[in-house]
């Protein structure tokens, strides 16, 4: 039923970031930088802030609706959402219920945004200082799990074992974002580079995982300002279209104390089948894929459960010869992303997908027609986007 | 008592200082933890259908029944998953790495699986699939004890 579908009817029209900053760099608030990539954004689209009727987060943004539509001076708040879940997982999630919202008819242009001062606020990367822990995390913190490394280096580990490799996949996860990155002024990591030597000799976080498989932290805000695709064409910019947008959790991924049934996954299993499904293409067709690094492990079996490659043949399908913008099968975070980019909690990985469309990537893919998005592996829920030009 | 007690001059695997266990405020674990304390471990199952599963639910996730029972488990487990961790992320684990976490499944528990330290040697060779048994570590002052694991000898 082609009408239930967001296929086609909705487009990115507009993009921006702020600077990005190391944790605890950031100069201004939180919130100041938010308002400052939803202004920014706008601008992109070649909107006016205050026609904003519609705002989509996730992972719990600080900065809700009311207070953004109030401190922008929004004439109407049609649609004020928040995607349920933690980590990066709802990227894409909130872009596809931007995309549902606009559908319906809930709302004109909606944004979605995303804020994060690490520096001002809690950091991800620490364990809780609490004296006492109660429920599901009683089960794994007073054993010393308590970051999101250790809770996903599990699942990793056991994703290796299963299909005897992974090394070399994660290692050139690592080495093409930082390469691509150093294209990328905006990169946290520009003029960083990072040599084989320098991945292989880095000091471990936790087996499997050295320094460079891990994420920043980082200070910043994005922004994207999705409508309807008719509306898009009478904006400013070459509107991205969405042709594929998927969430969701595999059965019972989010089950306690690591119980999950199939463990080593990144969850993107029924979220895959359902986003092929809606697009009508097949991996073969994409051009250029971000994809979500909160770990490079996670990147690795988000790609198999893609069907980017087999889950048995990693080590020979992800190689940086395989991932480069320029002439790579994959071209893969193209932007340097949450490694090397800005961790922006991967609105920076959708920022990138929109740039690719429109031929403004730093690493640009030639002719790029299908450009994807993979929010959040190893989280619940995940999600996904696909967008054509 | 079928189980062991630490035999280690170290009271406790990891420093003082990390967060310890507290039975759930709405109760849903409060048997488990109780149980640890008398070294026994629990497992919770379902009394319709014998489904087990953990952590604790309200609900059993197969029948959906609500008559749910604690089944006292051998203590037996197989490596299914483990990390060793070198990088501190909280004060008092600092001077304590590297430590190793396993993931182990209970084979007589419906291969439910259970977090903790792998007790002995933080540098040994860790092979998936290895048998261990539970170790209870007491902590009195905390009024709790933390189920952990050996290699089977
Ligand atoms: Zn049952």
């Amino acid at each position: 039923m082609s009408d239930y579908t967001v296929k086609d009817k909705v487009a990115v029209a507009g993009i921006a970031e702020t600077t990005y900053y190391k944790r605890g760099g950031a100069p201004i608030s939180e919130m100041q930088l938010t308002l400052q990539a939803i202004i920014a954004a706008a601008e992109d689209a070649g909107l006016d802030p205050r026609q904003i009727d519609g705002f989509a987060s996730y992972s719990n943004d600080r900065n809700d609706p009311p207070r953004l539509a109030a401190a922008l001076g929004c004439d109407d708040l049609s649609f004020s959402n928040m995607f349920w879940g933690g980590g990066g997982g709802g990227g894409s999630g909130a872009v596809a219920n931007a995309s549902a919202a606009l559908v319906a008819g809930y709302s004109k242009y909606v944004v979605v945004y995303r804020g994060l001062a690490q520096g001002q606020f809690g950091r991800f990367g620490q364990g809780t200082q609490a004296k006492t822990v109660s429920g599901a995390g009683a089960y794994t913190a007073p054993y010393g799990l308590m970051s999101p490394a250790q809770s996903f280096a599990m699942r990793v580990q056991r994703f290796m074992y299963e299909h005897n490799g992974g090394h070399e996949a994660q290692k050139a996860i690592s080495l093409t974002s930082y390469a691509h990155a150093q294209r990328n002024p905006r990169a946290v990591m520009h003029g960083s580079p990072l040599s084989p030597e320098a991945y292989d000799g880095a000091r471990w976080i936790v087996e499997p995982f050295r320094l460079f498989d891990c994420c920043m932290e980082n200070d910043g805000a994005a922004a994207v300002i999705v409508t309807t695709a008719e509306r898009a064409r009478d904006l400013k910019q070459k509107p991205a279209y969405v042709i594929a947008a998927a969430q969701g959790s595999d059965y019972r991924q989010a089950a306690p104390a690591h119980n999950a049934p199939d463990y080593a996954t990144s969850n993107f299993k029924t979220v895959a089948k359902r986003l092929w499904g809606m697009a009508g293409i097949e991996p073969k067709d994409v051009d250029v894929c971000q994809s979500y690094e909160n770990f490079t492990g996670g990147v690795m079996m988000s790609l198999v459960e893609h069907g980017f490659c087999s889950p048995d043949e990693v080590d020979d399908f992800m190689t940086v010869e395989n991932f480069r913008f320029d002439g790579g099968k994959l071209p893969l975070n193209t932007s340097g992303g949450n490694l090397a980019e800005c961790y922006m909690h991967g609105l920076e990985l959708i920022t990138e997908a929109v740039r690719q469309v429109r031929g403004t990537s730093t690493a640009q893919v030639p002719n790029v027609d299908i450009s994807m998005v993979c929010s959040g592996p190893m989280v619940q829920p995940v999600s996904d986007l696909i967008l054509r030009a | 008592m079928t189980s062991n007690t630490l035999t280690t001059e170290k009271t406790s695997y990891l420093p003082e200082g990390l967060p310890m266990p507290a039975a759930s405020p709405d109760g849903l674990d409060q048997r488990f933890w109780d149980a640890t304390k008398q070294h026994e471990l629990m497992v919770q199952r379902c009394a319709s259908c014998q489904t087990f599963q953990f952590g604790p639910e309200w609900l059993c996730h197969k029948c959906h029944s609500f008559d749910l029972e604690w089944h006292k488990v051998s203590g037996r487990g197989r490596i299914y998953s483990w990390e060793r961790v070198w990088h501190p992320v909280h004060p008092a684990l600092k001077g304590a790495c590297p430590y190793l976490v396993v993931l182990v499944e209970l084979p007589d528990a419906g291969n439910v699986r259970m977090v903790g330290n792998l007790l002995g040697d933080p540098m040994q060779d860790i092979v998936i699939g290895s048998e261990v048994q539970v170790e209870f570590e007491d902590h009195p002052e905390a009024g709790i004890a933390l189920v952990q694991w050996r290699v089977a000898g």
